[in-house]
């Protein structure tokens, strides 16, 4: 048994149980109003603080991973994307980093065979199990704006005409399932947690470095996605009167709308858990990734100065020193010096060991 | 140290999958073979750095200083708030595990401790304790762990298994740099006197004599004089190389090792002849010094200060000279360190020139601030614009292939330039498989100051993705020599080729130059570098040599 995931698990229960019993006693203004307002606001001050933080680090050196050739002789082809020697370059490793995990595409998988023979093949599953979940998140969070806005803007519907557009139905007398009309994005999400937790319980190299804070926002995804479906395509929850509990924290006019079930607050509060969790998490990696020195910096260090802000003077064995401690020896070995010993060569002074003072 | 190492086939039962167990709860064991010595304490001593002492990495007690968990925790704290790279390191790994089986000493040991996330995660737990309040809260369940003396412990037996050599940073969505955790972690240790000897008596003796094997000045102009004679006898032309001369256009800078030892030496004798030559038909006039008679850099694996005094000399001696710029040998990390941090650190150069090829006219641009130029980019400038004359047939007998040293490839992005160099001196050249070269170059198991004798197993389990590799075009075409530019892979290379891959030699590209490279009076130049016969040229036969 795995305490990791085991409490992560516990913890996310119980979290649902907090909310199924505080709107049972009635706490629905703690549930609905009060607790999202405060996780959003530790969200915000939070996450803006540690990107402060961060950026209030200096970067003393520019250290870019350059993966690829570097811009050198104008004939010998050079890698825009991979060693990049201007900002615009930068941007545009950025950008694929970011929008397409460009680094994590290249995973290979090793694997040692008779021979022995040591070989290295594409592993593609994480990049797809990783952009599958996060463009189906995004999608997610953008499908959700339709509660924060009205009227609706148009690339919030079209996202979801987009995310809706295969229908996905079962309609039988007594079983019917996919109206309203089943959005990809909630069953990719959910699929895609689902391989992400499976693969750090059954790798075992995975298994091994996972953490409880490595299972526990697995299983609030999967706890948000999974309310979310349930309220959508079994319990057909009143989204008007959610939306007017959603328009009313937006406008900050907030009422807590009659009809709204139990299962919203959970949903809700996993989302406020998710938000007050995030910037004490490794979720930052949302934020940290563009600050990333071994991406975000040009490559071009030998053609263009980086100054370190703290470079402080640094005691150094100097030529002179040099020179005194081996004066004869060159002299004798026919090497040039810069200073010839006195006429009458008293004893040498002891070898000076004193550091240039700064 | 020979009869302990285990064979091959004992060395290959390699288990890759992790014990049941959460990383934390997995023993330490400091294992011999494994580790290198402690640190010298006169070489502590001689750089003035803190807490030198005699201490023996597997007794009990290292005699640290009473306050030892104090200095690791300030150093921390200071180091967080000077390297961004630090901090944002210690906050967003996600522990996807990408990075799991791209280190050599991973593949090669199976000791998961070695994956290079769970290397970071030993200075994060401490970092989590010390610097997050979640993390403190939450404790070992969050992956957070006070700082104790086992825990200092693994820190300095992973942190020294681990070369620096960046190829995890290459496959990590977010840049995560273990290269970067391990600086900082030894940065640490050395707080607390905790280097290793391999690391710390030749940075005494850099500062010292000017290179890490402490030649002193008359020793170094002998040794150079000793291939001059070796360099007449076998192409029948004498070199005149020049020390520490005033004026002279270029300075030259190149790692020590390659003065003091095989397959090294062959390098050094082929820039000699390189710089004969371009003498004799250009006048270029280019000088060795006996003061920065180093290129490489062991400051850069003790401590970012140890790094800039060292690399000081440089600057200064070019100053001193008045040369109008500097060219760099065939190292690995010494031109990470001039790439990346040499301007930055004892910089600007304003007293030097920006580099251009006085016989090519070629800008050095990519060179303009830093103003010192890889010798394979200046090569490639000299052949691409034939000033070189070339007979690669004296290199026919070698099948080449080409290791990519890690710095020059993921600090740097140095690819290119060394192919061009021996496709044009060299008929037969034949490139590793596309993961194992390039950006995707695996160390050669012995880098950041881990080429001692103590820790040959470290060092042959870490080398064998790239010794598997070598095989591979071995076995494939024929592959009789490992070309590459750095010293350390020629200092540590031929173990490891003949503990793996036995038939397969090691050389650097400036050898194979100079091979090829026909010299005005030269004799008949039936035999390379080494003196040895090159088959199809030997005295009396005319057997025909093979077409390109």
């Amino acid at each position: 048994m795995n305490a990791r995931y085991m409490l992560s698990l516990i913890a996310v229960i119980v979290l649902f149980l907090i909310a199924w019993a505080g709107t049972a006693i009635g706490l629905q203004v703690v549930f609905g109003i009060i607790i999202p307002y405060l996780a959003l606001l530790t969200f915000f001050v939070g996450f803006v603080y540690k990107i402060v933080d961060w950026s209030r680090s200096a970067v003393p050196f520019r250290i870019p991973t350059t993966g690829g050739q570097q811009k050198s002789l104008p004939w010998i082809k050079h890698s825009q994307l991979d060693c990049p020697a201007t900002k615009w370059q930068v941007v545009v490793r950025m950008a694929l980093e970011i929008l397409t995990f460009r680094s994590l595409f290249r995973n290979t998988r090793m694997r040692l065979k008779e021979g022995p023979r040591i070989s290295y093949q594409l592993e593609i599953f994480l990049w797809v199990g990783a952009l599958a979940f996060h463009y189906a998140f995004l999608t997610v969070l953008v499908r959700h704006l339709r509660f924060f806005t009205e009227p609706v803007p148009f690339l919030v519907a079209l996202v979801e005409n987009v995310d809706s557009f295969f229908k996905i139905e079962f309609l039988y007398p007594n079983f019917y399932f996919g109206l309203p009309g089943v959005f990809l994005s909630g069953v990719v999400l959910l699929v895609a947690v689902t391989y992400l937790f499976a693969r750090r319980l059954f790798i075992r190299q995975v298994r091994y470095i996972s953490l409880a804070a490595d299972f526990f926002p697995l299983f609030l995804i999967f706890g948000i996605a999974l309310t979310g479906i349930l309220m959508r395509y079994v319990l057909k929850v009143d989204v008007t009167a959610v939306k007017e509990l959603t328009m009313g924290l937006v406008t900050f006019q907030p009422a807590i709308p009659a009809g709204v079930g139990t299962v919203f607050y959970a949903h809700l509060f996993f989302v406020s858990v998710l938000l007050a969790y995030f910037p004490f998490s490794k979720l930052m990696h949302l934020g940290g990734v563009f600050l990333s020195p071994t991406r975000n910096l040009t490559t071009d260090t030998r053609a263009r100065r980086h100054v370190n802000p703290w470079n402080y003077p640094v005691p150094v064995h100097t030529y002179q020193e040099y020179e005194d401690e081996f004066r004869e020896k060159m002299i004798e070995a026919g090497l040039p010096v810069d200073k010839m010993p006195e006429p009458v060569p008293a004893e040498e002074p002891a070898e000076e060991e004193k550091p240039a003072e700064e | 140290m020979a009869e302990e190492i285990p064979k091959p086939e004992q060395l290959i039962q390699i288990d890759h999958r992790p014990p049941n167990m959460d990383w934390m709860e997995t023993p330490l064991n400091i294992r011999k073979g494994m580790y290198c010595y402690a640190a010298n304490p006169k070489s502590v001593e001689y750089l003035g750095l803190p807490n030198a002492r005699p201490w023996n990495p597997v007794e009990d007690d290292w005699a640290l200083p009473e306050n030892w968990q104090d200095i690791i925790h300030q150093g921390f704290k200071e180091r967080l708030e000077r390297f961004r790279s630090f901090k944002v390191f210690m906050d967003i790994c996600v522990r996807c595990g990408a990075c799991a089986d791209k280190c050599h000493y991973f593949i090669g040991t199976g000791d998961p401790k070695n994956m290079p996330v769970v290397r970071a995660e030993l200075l994060r737990s401490v970092y989590r304790n010390d610097f997050t309040r979640v993390g403190k809260i939450l404790g070992k369940l969050n992956g957070a762990r006070p700082m104790g003396l086992d825990v200092l412990k693994e820190w300095w037996y992973y942190l020294f298994q681990c070369s620096e050599c960046r190829r995890c940073s290459v496959f990590c969505p977010y840049g995560i740099d273990t290269a970067e955790i391990t600086i900082m972690g030894r940065e640490l240790l050395n707080l607390i006197g905790l280097n290793i000897d391999w690391i710390a008596t030749p940075v005494a003796n850099c500062y010292r004599t000017g290179n890490h094997l402490g030649i002193q000045p008359h020793a170094f102009k002998d040794m150079l004089d000793f291939f001059v004679d070796d360099i007449e006898e076998i192409t029948g032309v004498r070199m005149q190389p020049q020390f520490n001369k005033k004026g002279a256009d270029i300075l030259f800078i190149t790692p020590s090792g390659d003065v003091f030892a095989d397959p090294g030496t062959y390098t050094c004798a082929g820039y000699m002849v390189l710089f004969h030559y371009l003498q004799e038909k250009y006048g270029l006039d280019i000088t060795w010094s006996t003061y920065a008679s180093e290129g490489g850099n062991f400051g850069f694996f003790t401590s970012h200060e140890t790094m800039k005094r060292l690399n000081s000399k440089m600057y200064a001696e070019a100053k001193r000279l008045g040369v109008k710029w500097i060219l760099g040998g065939e190292c690995g990390h010494m031109w990470r360190v001039i790439n990346q941090y040499m301007d930055t650190m004892n910089g600007p150069a304003d007293f030097l020139e920006e580099p251009v090829n006085p016989i090519t006219g070629t800008k050095f641009e990519n060179a303009k601030s830093t103003k010192m130029v890889h010798i394979t980019e200046f090569t490639a400038d000299l052949i691409k614009h034939g000033k070189l004359d070339l007979d690669p047939s004296r290199n026919d007998h070698l099948k080449v292939t080409f290791h990519d040293s890690c710095n020059p490839a993921r600090g740097m992005g140095l690819f290119d330039e060394p192919r061009y160099v021996i496709k044009n001196v060299c008929n037969h050249f034949y490139d590793m498989p596309a993961n194992t070269i390039r950006e995707q170059t695996f160390c050669c198991g012995s880098g950041s100051g881990l080429n001692a004798g103590e820790d040959m197993e470290l060092r042959l389990t870490g080398g064998l993705p790239r010794a598997n590799a070598v095989n591979y075009v071995h076995e494939k075409h024929g592959v009789n020599m490992l070309s590459t530019i750095c010293a350390i892979d020629r200092a540590a290379l031929p173990a490891l080729m003949e503990y793996w891959v036995p038939d397969v030699d090691v050389c650097g590209v400036h050898e194979l130059v100079a091979n090829a490279l026909n010299l005005e009076g030269q004799n008949d130049r039936t035999t390379d570098l080494r003196g040895e016969d090159i088959p199809g040229l030997a005295s009396d036969s005319e057997e025909e040599t093979d077409e390109g």
